[in-house]
């Protein structure tokens, strides 16, 4: 039976190399399932996240020889097993150990997407959407949170300065989908501009090709953002009119005080529930220094 | 415009150490070749536009030839110096170099600041980055949120004068049925202007600012079917906005030289019927 080297990234924060398995191939198998023989054998304190093994939980992210996918969808003969397979860690996150990554970061700016919030409810006390404004959304709605458009996003992946100023694909999809929505009441375009970094956005379309539910995060959001922040910002057309029609929503500061970083939990909240729970019961995320990050956080 | 200054952001916690080795990449695909080509046919498009706009000559196919063809770097033709013939209505006569660069300032600024082309040239050109997965060029990045890449917003000002543009080079392909001497027809040449001009509008019109400004920027599909309809009709142009884009630039330029070959007399403008 031929044999397959998968030249797997072992390591914590204290560092780590590339390690080589040499097990059998097996047709019809998966990435993951690869990683899990490894675990049944060579390896068995190999840490991998995953749990639905369908493309659906987003779990199982990793980059396969240099490309951000989910180790559960990249069929092994997929790929040229003449040389090694490298799976590594995803790039853009801090490691917590080996193919596991801290992705609290995304949490943080999560919790800053100011939500839904509606208008008034008509007399009977419903909202009602036609499905032509429902169907606009559906496609946002199949995100799976696997992050690699996050992870391969160039803006912090390599540039991990601008963490702190750019909530990433994954979010621009949010904001597009409360943007575009009819009932809502927001206006989130200040916020992208000014707070989220959607003008860092240089629409290279990494995370389109990435995205395992295929969702066109540029055409369908990141560029329909920027388009509506030019109404916003840098239109003076567009301004006169909405001064004229006198469109206007909640502004965007107000939108902000909708965030749910207001009711994030602090590094105090954290650090009490950690020693309530006692140190085993404590998750990994709640020590780690992303989801310790809000902090001080809340504009309260 | 409101301002966020007085709401805190909430903090990220930056530095974490990263997993995988420190090197620009791992993927082993030939990822170089797309930003290669991308640089090879953008550098060929600019020097041979470059050239054929300072050339000020050969640009125009007119009555001796029993033609009315001109080349869409030409076009309006506005200044003093141009050919007899190629004049639309009226002429400035203060310009005095080449009639090309008075006008060529709107196309490019509108395939300058496309959405397609900012991802072309930030891979090929800025390497920003190079490929996905493949370690950005540049220690430090602010995207387009400073001068001069904040300019990229004025797209949709460049796509209204492409819209004007579209208009003339249309009215250059009708004119070019027109054979004078020779009655209407259509040569060789007359298609080469239609397909360009098509070529074009279809470009302009799978643009992503136009996709907005028509429907895009709505909240309620249902309060306006008409426009709901018309951003459905160009969603799906929208898709392959990158394969009109490349098509329209290489025909323009195609264009071009027919006209220059045909102005030159290198060869005459065969009539079909």
């Amino acid at each position: 039976m031929a044999e397959l080297t998968m030249r797997i990234w072992r390591g914590d924060p204290a560092g780590g190399d590339f390690i080589d398995y040499r097990i059998p191939e097996v047709e019809g198998e998966v990435v993951l399932d690869v990683i899990h023989r490894i675990q049944a054998g060579p390896a068995p304190d190999l840490a991998c996240r995953w749990n639905c093994k369908a493309g659906k939980c987003g779990s199982c992210s990793a980059e396969i020889n240099g490309r951000p996918r989910l180790m559960c969808m990249t069929r092994m003969d997929t790929l040229p097993t003449d040389q090694p397979v490298t799976v590594a860690p995803m790039r853009t996150f801090p490691i917590i150990r080996d193919l596991v990554t801290d992705v609290s970061f995304n949490y943080v700016m999560a919790r800053q997407v100011p939500p839904f919030r509606p208008a008034t409810s008509g007399l009977d006390g419903s909202f009602r959407m036609a499905q032509v404004d429902v169907d606009r959304g559906q496609e946002f709605r199949k995100c799976i949170e696997c992050f690699l458009c996050q992870d391969v996003c160039h803006v912090i992946r390599d540039h991990e300065e601008n963490k702190a100023r750019y909530s990433g694909p994954r979010w621009f999809i949010r904001f597009m989908e409360l943007e575009s929505h009819p009932l809502d009441t927001n206006d989130r375009r200040e916020l992208l501009r000014q707070r989220m970094g959607l003008g860092m956005c240089n629409i290279t379309k990494c995370c389109t090709e990435v995205c395992p539910e295929h969702i066109k995060i540029t055409d369908n959001a990141i560029i329909p953002l920027k388009e509506r922040v030019v109404d916003a910002a840098y239109d003076p057309v567009a301004w006169l009119g909405r001064k004229i029609l006198r469109r206007s929503k909640r502004s965007a500061a107000e939108a902000l005080a909708d965030a749910p970083s207001y009711a994030a939990p602090t590094a105090e909240d954290l650090a009490s529930r950690k020693s309530a729970t006692g140190p085993s019961a404590a998750s990994p995320s709640a020590a780690s220094p992303s989801a310790a990050g809000p902090s001080a956080a809340g504009p309260a | 415009m409101s301002t966020l200054e007085d709401v805190k952001p909430t903090p990220v916690t930056l530095g974490g150490t990263r997993g995988g080795p420190a090197v620009r990449t791992l993927r082993r695909d030939r990822w170089w070749v797309s930003p290669a080509v991308t640089v090879g046919v953008l550098t060929a498009f600019v020097a041979y536009a470059t050239w054929a706009a300072f050339q000020n000559a050969n640009y125009y196919v007119g009555a001796a030839m029993h033609r009315d063809l001109i080349s869409p770097f030409y076009s309006p033709c506005l200044a003093e110096s141009c050919v007899p013939g190629s004049h639309p209505g009226f002429v400035i006569t203060w310009w005095t170099i080449s009639p090309a660069i008075l006008i060529l300032i709107f196309p490019l600024g509108f395939r300058l600041t496309c959405y397609y082309y900012r991802k072309a040239y930030y891979r090929g050109f800025w390497q920003s980055p190079p490929a996905c997965g493949v370690a950005d060029g540049h220690a430090s990045y602010s995207g387009e949120t400073r001068f001069p890449l904040i300019l990229q917003n004025v797209h949709r000002y460049f796509f209204l004068f492409g819209l004007v543009f579209n208009v003339i080079l249309t009215i250059d392909a009708v004119m070019a049925f027109r054979m004078p001497g020779e009655g209407i027809g259509v040569s060789l040449g007359t298609l080469v202007l239609c397909v360009n001009a098509a070529l074009l509008w279809i470009y302009t019109l799978s643009c992503h600012a136009c996709r907005h400004l028509c429907g895009g920027n709505l909240d309620k599909f249902s309060k306006h079917p008409i426009r709901h309809r018309i951003w459905k009709t160009l969603s799906p142009l929208n898709a392959r906005h990158m394969l009109f884009a490349w098509m329209s630039l290489i025909f323009v330029a195609l264009t071009d030289l027919y006209v220059r070959l045909v102005a030159s007399g290198v060869f005459h403008d065969p009539k079909l019927f």
